[in-house]
């Protein structure tokens, strides 16, 4: 395979490097008062990367950089979901972060980093690949928590984030290498076919597989490996809760279903038992404790420990309609969580985080528009038709039924029942208390106009979801994950 | 006895005596000089064993670079080694047990798996070494070399960004403003009446 068809595969993580590249060097000349330019040259670089991502798509499975990297169906789609998901959380939090100091270069080239690493997750195809693309997500992560330093909070998240993050990467790497020593090579081509042909010693295998489903289940903050998720989300600045909570969520995704699915398919019965703990165990404890946090940013750090292990709850069924119904679950999560952080910060100003929930008191009085964007979050996340989260929902629970776990949809019911709670509190007091703050809310016209249409778009895909469904299943059957 | 075996023999007591002079030589910066050689020396032995490539990298990181960057550190700081050097009996009893195990296992592991010439893998046929990792790393596993790459861009810039900005709190001079400092800004002559005495 010549170079250049090699490049061809990879093409959006080409352009996204060479833009963060050029992005930091512009950003050099640029004074304060016109920190603008590379702010819009970000949101360019995304652009770019979009129509690129567009125009490579076909529908063949390619390998490229002997079997490093897969450029497929499903890894064009979630790139392109990933370029969205930034560029909106860059276009909701741009008042946010000038008003904290945070408009500078360095914010917007480290975002950019974090997408490339989500990228390099999205299309690893060895087990090399993935870590280094968690790795490299990862420190651009733990960096962009720890940008504000008036206050003491980010640090301090920033800090537990990184000691956390640094021992899950050790332990997905050990689980890894187990793996490799069982099979002999980190080619998850390969590493499929060596299990399948039951090769390898089967004892080292299955504690490679405990190792690597612990690494997989800290990055996407599932019980018992959640510590981390309320502390970040709550300690960091909400802009880049924002970022934590959406476009990493189709890293996870991605690489849950190349590790488990791709290179572990033929230990698939071993992986359905430890994900029915991590998703029960999430369902229950990020339900049961959201009730009691009075903090927003902690409360949506709960519910997005239940919403993962609701998703794992899709993906323990192990067939199309359980990935698919996953994939459906994880996108729609996404397109809700930047509206709820983005109406954080459209209630936020300087020096004034609007982080708890009785900030949210009597916001219909104040603007009945944003108060009605925030009740079809609310409605999307607690799974009331007729918004997205309930179809997405619905999905999940039919393949687990499917694939014959009906006491594991019964309880995952059971605990959205006790979710819809303290998703409901927030709606009760939007409507029926009084405002506690007066003050006017200003958001810019684009911002305000692209978090209206995110909004209504949770409406407009829960009436309408078969479309995005079928992209869904269309991008997982070309790729194989059948 | 072979001139390579007489040759291995020579380095192999070069190092050893250097590694010694490291840990008893009473100055640290001669501890740093006898460290250097030791280095060079078990780059020699690995050119024996034509692994050029690695013995390349030890001259080139370690002596090269890292020794000075010690040197510097050693030079700078100023650290009383002699005090250090005064608990050496009541490290010594450890230092033996550990020394001892050290030994011990690497006796067994020879000994019992009989990891003789014969099981180490021969110099690649063809080319020297280096040809060959060069083609590993930039050929084969370029795509996962460019990402490590960019995982240390990332290192630089977050250690930049979290360390280099100044905060508003932090006090610092700026040499500039103190050497363009003028009389006037500093020292106001004010005309007093004398004071006359009480007396």
């Amino acid at each position: 395979m010549a170079f250049a068809e090699n490049l061809l595969a990879v093409l959006p993580e080409v352009v996204i490097l060479t833009s963060a590249a050029l992005i930091l060097i512009v950003d050099l000349f640029i004074d304060d008062e016109r920190r603008h330019i590379t702010y819009w040259l970000t949101q360019l670089a995304l652009l770019i990367a979009a129509c690129v991502t567009l125009k490579t798509t076909q529908l063949d499975i390619v390998k490229a950089f002997h079997n490093m990297v897969v450029d497929d169906m499903l890894a064009d789609l979630l790139r392109m979901t990933s370029f969205v998901a930034v560029s909106l959380m860059l276009f909701y939090s741009r008042s946010y972060l000038l008003a904290r100091g945070l408009f500078r270069g360095e914010t917007f080239v480290l975002t950019l980093f974090v997408l490339l690493g989500i990228q390099v997750i999205i299309s690893g195809n060895s087990f090399l690949t993935l870590y280094l693309g968690v790795e490299l997500m990862s420190l651009s992560l733990y960096a962009l928590v720890a940008l504000e330093k008036e206050r003491s909070g980010p640090a301090e998240a920033s800090m537990k984030y990184f000691v956390l993050g640094a021992l899950a990467s050790g332990v997905l790497l050990y689980g890894m290498s187990m793996v490799y020593g069982a099979t002999g090579t980190l080619d998850i081509d390969l590493v499929a076919r060596a299990i399948l042909a039951k090769q390898g010693n089967s004892l080292l295998l299955t504690f490679g597989l405990v190792f690597v489903v612990s690494g997989v289940a800290f990055k996407l903050g599932v019980v018992p490996y959640h510590m981390w998720i309320p502390d970040v989300y709550d300690g960091a600045p909400t802009a880049i809760t924002l970022l934590i909570g959406t476009a990493p969520e189709f890293a996870g995704f991605a690489l849950t279903l190349r590790l488990l699915s791709g290179a572990l398919q033929g230990l698939a019965i071993d992986w359905q038992g430890m994900l029915i703990i991590l998703s029960l165990l999430s369902m229950v404890l990020g339900n049961v404790v959201a009730i009691a946090q009075s903090s927003i940013k902690r409360m949506l750090a709960y519910s997005t420990i239940a919403h993962m292990g609701f998703m794992l709850m899709g993906f323990l069924a192990a067939d199309l309609n359980g990935y698919s119904a996953a994939m459906f679950y994880t996108v729609t999560y996404v397109l809700t969580s930047l509206v709820s952080f983005g109406m954080i910060m459209v209630l936020s100003r300087i020096g004034f985080e609007a982080d708890r929930l009785d900030d949210f008191k009597g916001l219909n009085q104040r603007s009945p528009w944003w108060a009605f964007i925030m009740l079809l979050v609310m409605f999307s996340l607690a799974g009331i038709p007729p918004t997205v989260g309930f179809y997405a929902k619905f999905t999940v629970i039919e393949a687990a039924i499917n694939a014959g776990f009906l006491w594991l949809a019964v309880v995952a019911v059971v605990t959205s029942l006790i979710g819809a709670f303290y998703y409901l509190r927030i709606v009760r007091l939007m409507y029926f208390e009084d405002p506690v703050d007066r003050s006017p809310l200003e958001t810019r016209a684009d911002a305000r106009t692209l978090l209206s249409a995110n909004g209504l778009l949770l409406l407009l895909l829960g009436i309408l979801p078969q479309p995005l469904m079928g992209i869904c299943v269309i991008a997982l059957t070309q790729s194989n994950f059948l | 006895m072979t001139f390579f075996t007489f040759t291995f023999y020579a380095f192999a007591l070069i190092l050893v005596f250097a590694g010694l002079r490291v840990i008893t030589t009473r100055n640290p910066v001669h501890a740093a000089l006898w460290l250097v050689l030791s280095f060079f020396t078990a780059a020699a032995i690995w050119i024996l064993l034509q692994a050029e490539f690695l013995a390349i990298t030890l001259v080139l990181v370690y002596v090269g670079a890292v020794m000075v960057l010690f040197l510097f550190v050693v030079m700078m700081l100023d650290v009383n080694f002699d005090s250090l050097r005064r608990q050496f009996r009541s490290y010594l009893p450890q230092g033996v047990i550990v020394g001892a195990l050290v030994l011990l296992e690497m006796t067994l592991a020879v000994v019992s798996s009989a990891i003789g010439a014969a099981q180490i893998a021969p110099p690649l046929p063809t080319g020297s070494n280096t040809k060959a990792l060069g083609s590993l790393l930039y050929v084969d596993y370029v795509y996962p070399f460019e990402i490590a790459a960019v995982v240390l861009l990332v290192a630089i810039i977050a250690a930049i960004t979290l360390t280099h900005r100044k905060r508003k709190a932090t006090r610092y001079q700026d040499p500039a403003v103190q050497a363009n400092v003028r009389r006037e800004d500093r020292v106001r002559i004010v005309q007093m009446p004398a004071e006359k005495s009480e007396t």
